[in-house]
């Protein structure tokens, strides 16, 4: 197979900073390339040069043999170029087919022909076997498949050559696996594939080959499946991959030793409650957490999790059960005084629940505990201290930039969440509720915060921890619950844990029939 | 380690939050230098407005100097002018700190200056110092309560608080009419309650101008907000609820409270407009049988105009304050109609507005520069 895309030398800079310094990229046409890096590393950067949305610095770009200048979106298109971007760019009141035909509608210049439009994208949609309903309108339909709809019209519009944004981030794992199987079907009918990521295991699920950048420069280009290789190949494991995108060494398996799990200290029994929908979400939800122990909730989104947290932090009303905590009970006292009876929480949402993004780093680093002493007396605020406090945080969690007086709103995803992490750490709580604690965030910093978790247990606390990644749940937990359809259906020691286990429950198969192998 | 990464997000390197010492200074500068390109570029605006009309602009220049500044008591008539617009800027300001848009501040002037005219003529026998006062508290009271009525109803109802501060200016304004017509009226012919109390009156500071002892009240009232909202505990929960409710709950702040806390607050400094008004100028209350006097809506131009700062607000309600000075005397002098001042205010106004078209040419220049 020969290069369809080559890119040479490729820099770019934005101001004094440095997004792309001098990186090579070639991609073999009919082959699945990965692009990957953490957050900032220059990825998007790159693919928005050759997508036309930037110009380059310096640096040449060659496609399918001839030497390109790419001035804009349009002219990608032209050459046969298209890009999926991680936020979809879709009309949602528009139907899907006129998502897919807008800038080249089929009819007359005056009138627009919806029969013919609905027609094309039928048949596109078989061709390249992309499941979507031409007629329906974009806002109805699930994620997934207004991402297809997004590859659709790269199709329509003629692409060869495919870049996928960050594909899988807002995908269910059944999603994911949906768009494995679309991608192969795309590359087997000559397409040729870039996918922006930043996730190890689906380099090595789905690339061919994969791209390693890291601060701007390509650090690496590798063989995964063999695929188009001259001879056999070893392809590198998650851990290498992980070293070279980070630029050192990093635990992908969390150091724990056994728990040593104390008292109970909160108990939750027979809660029940209504969702934001107005049925019920939690049908009798019975828990107890010990300290010096991480009890994990698995299961897929939508089965409660959510309302659970609510619930136990005082977000959310049960309508039945009682909630207690070091035996004092605490179901209807409100979100305050649970924080001062000693529980915290990093909430599953940092944007919209766990930060003030027009607060700085060190106005929310006090949040929640603005009114004490000593950050506040007598109702006055002591900035010194705040900003003192800020200043410890960052140093202990390694927050960057080091400024208290940043806006939160501007430091990256994973120092968002270390700030919270943080935060609620500081706190000394008897009980940690953490959901979702490393969603969206680089390795470098999964790392250390699944590291943080760990040492809060080790210190007598006792942490809850929800979360839809079922690795995380296997790393860190010393017992696991799975919930479905808002009941706790099983529990287990980690040790008895399985992902195929636990994967059966979280789709509402019996515990003996996951055991047996057999679903329900 | 992930953050000596982050400094090649070029997305995020333009906006590193809020600076620090220099770059904080310089950010501060470009803050302040959109309004006052805007007020420059509206009054040349207006400028060519008159030379476009045929008539002469300097005269017209002349004249908005001999209204403010040409004599001892221009320049007292100026801050009188000047002093309700700080207090209903700080209105609208505070409450947009808390998400909230006062568009009541009408209504609160007008229930504040009834109450502080009532205050003022019936409650006898008490000394200066303690009449003043409690006029003064009176006043802001009504305007608080009057404000607090739609808070309530968007903290604990979920109301829209722009529907429903509208509707309660017309209740204030009807209400205002038919008390004054039927309990409150003074003898003769003016639909006007009897004059105030000498005890309640605001002491005058530059005669012979009407200037009053209000303005120290507005000044204070800039300083007392400021230092509320930003080294409290309670502006602190303001300023979270004000940017992200959600998040606030769950800190455990009280958002209903902090949303109904936030527009007593509002609707008391509107209300002190209408106080100092009375106490100070008026000496009575003038029933608004022709509608609203305005200082309730020019209060959302000043607080825009000052960005919703304290210090802002002073500022932006001092040229708000000396261009209403000054539309009678162009008319007067260089023959210039009194809309022409409209038109400037409203320049100014569009300009801030929009102040992404001036923003827009600093980041071109910077990007030249980077180059």
């Amino acid at each position: 197979m020969g290069n369809i895309l080559e890119m040479r030398g490729i820099t770019k800079r934005f101001g004094p900073v440095v997004a792309n310094d001098g990186i090579d990229l070639e991609v073999r046409e009919g082959e699945i390339h990965a692009l990957l890096g953490e957050n900032g590393a220059g990825k998007t950067t790159l693919m928005n040069i050759l997508y036309g949305l930037y110009q380059p610095d310096a640096g040449e770009i060659r496609y399918k043999g001839k030497p390109v200048t790419i001035t804009d979106p349009n002219r990608a298109i032209e050459l046969g170029i298209g890009m999926v971007h991680q936020h979809f760019m879709l009309i949602p009141p528009f139907t899907v087919a006129e998502n897919i035909v807008l800038g080249h509608e089929p009819g007359s210049k005056t009138r627009l022909d919806r029969a013919g439009a609905v027609e094309k994208v039928r048949a596109l949609s078989q061709e390249f076997g992309l499941k979507v309903d031409p007629t329906a309108r974009v806002e109805s339909i699930s994620v997934g498949m207004q991402q297809r709809v997004e590859i659709l019209k790269a199709l329509y519009r003629g692409a060869e050559l495919l870049i996928l944004d960050e594909p899988t981030a807002v995908l269910t794992p059944q999603e994911v696996q949906e768009l494995i199987g679309i991608m192969r079907r795309l590359v087997e009918q000559g397409r040729t594939i870039i996918f922006i990521t930043h996730k190890l295991k689906e380099v090595l699920r789905i690339a061919d080959r994969v791209t390693v950048i890291r601060q701007g420069r390509n650090v690496a280009t590798l063989d995964i499946s063999g695929r188009g290789a001259p001879g056999p190949v070893t392809p590198p494991t998650e851990a290498e991959l992980a070293a070279l995108m980070v630029g050192r060494a990093v635990s992908l398996k969390v150091e724990k030793g056994p728990a040593k799990p104390g008292e109970p200290v909160l108990e939750v029994e027979g809660l029940e409650c209504l969702g934001s929908r107005g049925l019920p979400a939690l049908k009798g939800v019975n828990l107890t957490l010990r300290a010096g122990e991480i009890l994990g909730i698995a299961g897929v989104d939508g089965n409660g999790q959510t309302e659970l947290i609510e619930c136990l932090t005082g977000l959310r009303r049960p309508t039945a059960g009682r909630i207690r905590l070091r035996g004092q009970d605490i179901t209807r006292l409100p979100v305050r005084k649970r924080f001062e009876l000693g529980l915290a929480h990093i909430p599953e949402d940092r944007q919209k629940r766990g930060l003030v993004l027009d607060f700085t780093v060190a106005e929310n680093a006090i949040l929640g505990r603005h009114y004490r002493s000593p950050y506040c007396r007598l109702g006055v605020m002591a900035w010194q201290q705040v900003t003192a406090h800020a200043q410890r945080l960052i140093r202990d969690f390694d927050i960057r930039p080091p400024l208290p007086g940043t806006r939160a709103g501007s430091l990256s995803g994973g120092n968002q969440q270390k700030l919270i992490v943080a935060r609620e750490i500081d706190k000394e709580p008897v009980v940690l509720i953490a959901a979702q604690p490393t969603r969206g965030v680089d390795v470098g910093a999964i790392e250390a915060i699944h590291r943080r978790l760990v040492a809060e247990r080790d210190r007598g606390r006792a942490v809850l921890l929800v979360s839809l990644e079922l690795d995380e749940i296997l790393a860190l937990s010393d017992r696991i619950a799975v919930m479905y359809e808002g009941r706790i259906v099983a529990e287990m020691p980690a040790e008895e844990a399985t992902e195929e286990t636990l994967g059966l429950l979280m789709a509402g198969g019996t515990r003996s029939g996951a055991e047996g192998g057999v679903a329900r | 380690m992930t953050g000596t990464v982050e400094t090649r997000d070029p997305s995020r390197s333009q906006d590193q939050g809020r600076p620090q010492g220099r770059n904080r200074l310089r950010a501060l500068l470009i803050e302040a230098l959109v309004p006052i390109i805007a007020v420059v570029v509206a009054l040349l605006i207006g400028l060519i407005f008159i030379a476009i009309t045929g008539r002469d602009p300097a005269k017209a220049a002349e004249a908005l100097w001999v209204a403010n500044f040409g004599s001892r008591r221009a320049i007292g008539e100026a801050l009188v002018s000047v002093t309700p617009l700080i207090f209903t800027g700080l209105s609208v300001a505070f409450a947009f700190r808390a998400g909230l848009f006062n568009i009541g501040g009408e209504g609160q002037y007008i229930v504040a200056q009834l109450a502080a005219a009532v205050a003022g003529y019936a409650i006898t026998g008490l000394p200066g110092w303690l009449h003043v006062t409690v006029a003064i508290l009176a006043g802001a009271l009504a305007g608080g309560l009057w404000g607090a009525i739609p808070g309530l109803l968007k903290a604990y109802r979920g109301v829209h608080e722009v529907v429903n501060t509208i509707m309660m200016n017309y209740i204030a304004l009807y209400l205002a009419n038919y008390l004054i017509a039927n309990y409150l009226k003074a003898p003769g012919a003016l639909p006007v309650t009897p004059e105030i109390l000498p005890t309640a009156r605001l002491a005058q500071i530059l005669p012979p101008s009407r200037l009053h002892t209000g303005l120290f009240l507005a000044l204070g009232a800039a300083v007392l907000v400021y230092l509320l909202l930003w080294h409290t505990r309670w502006g602190y929960e303001i300023r979270a609820v004000g940017h992200n409710p959600r998040a606030a709950e769950y800190a455990g702040i009280d958002v209903p409270r902090n949303l109904a806390l936030a527009m007593l607050i509002s609707g008391a400094l509107a209300g002190l407009a209408g106080t100092v008004q009375v106490l100070g100028v008026q000496r009575a209350f003038y029933d608004p049988v022709g509608g609203f006097v305005g200082y309730g809506f020019d209060g959302i131009a000043v607080a825009l105009l000052g960005r919703n700062h304290p210090a802002g607000v002073v500022l932006a309600a001092l040229l708000f304050g000396i261009l209403d000075r000054a539309a009678p005397t162009m008319q007067a002098m260089a023959q210039v109609p009194k809309a022409t001042i409209w038109v400037v205010q409203a320049t100014v106004i569009l300009l801030v507005a929009a102040d992404q078209i001036i923003r827009s040419l600093f980041k071109r220049r910077r990007e030249v520069a980077a180059r």
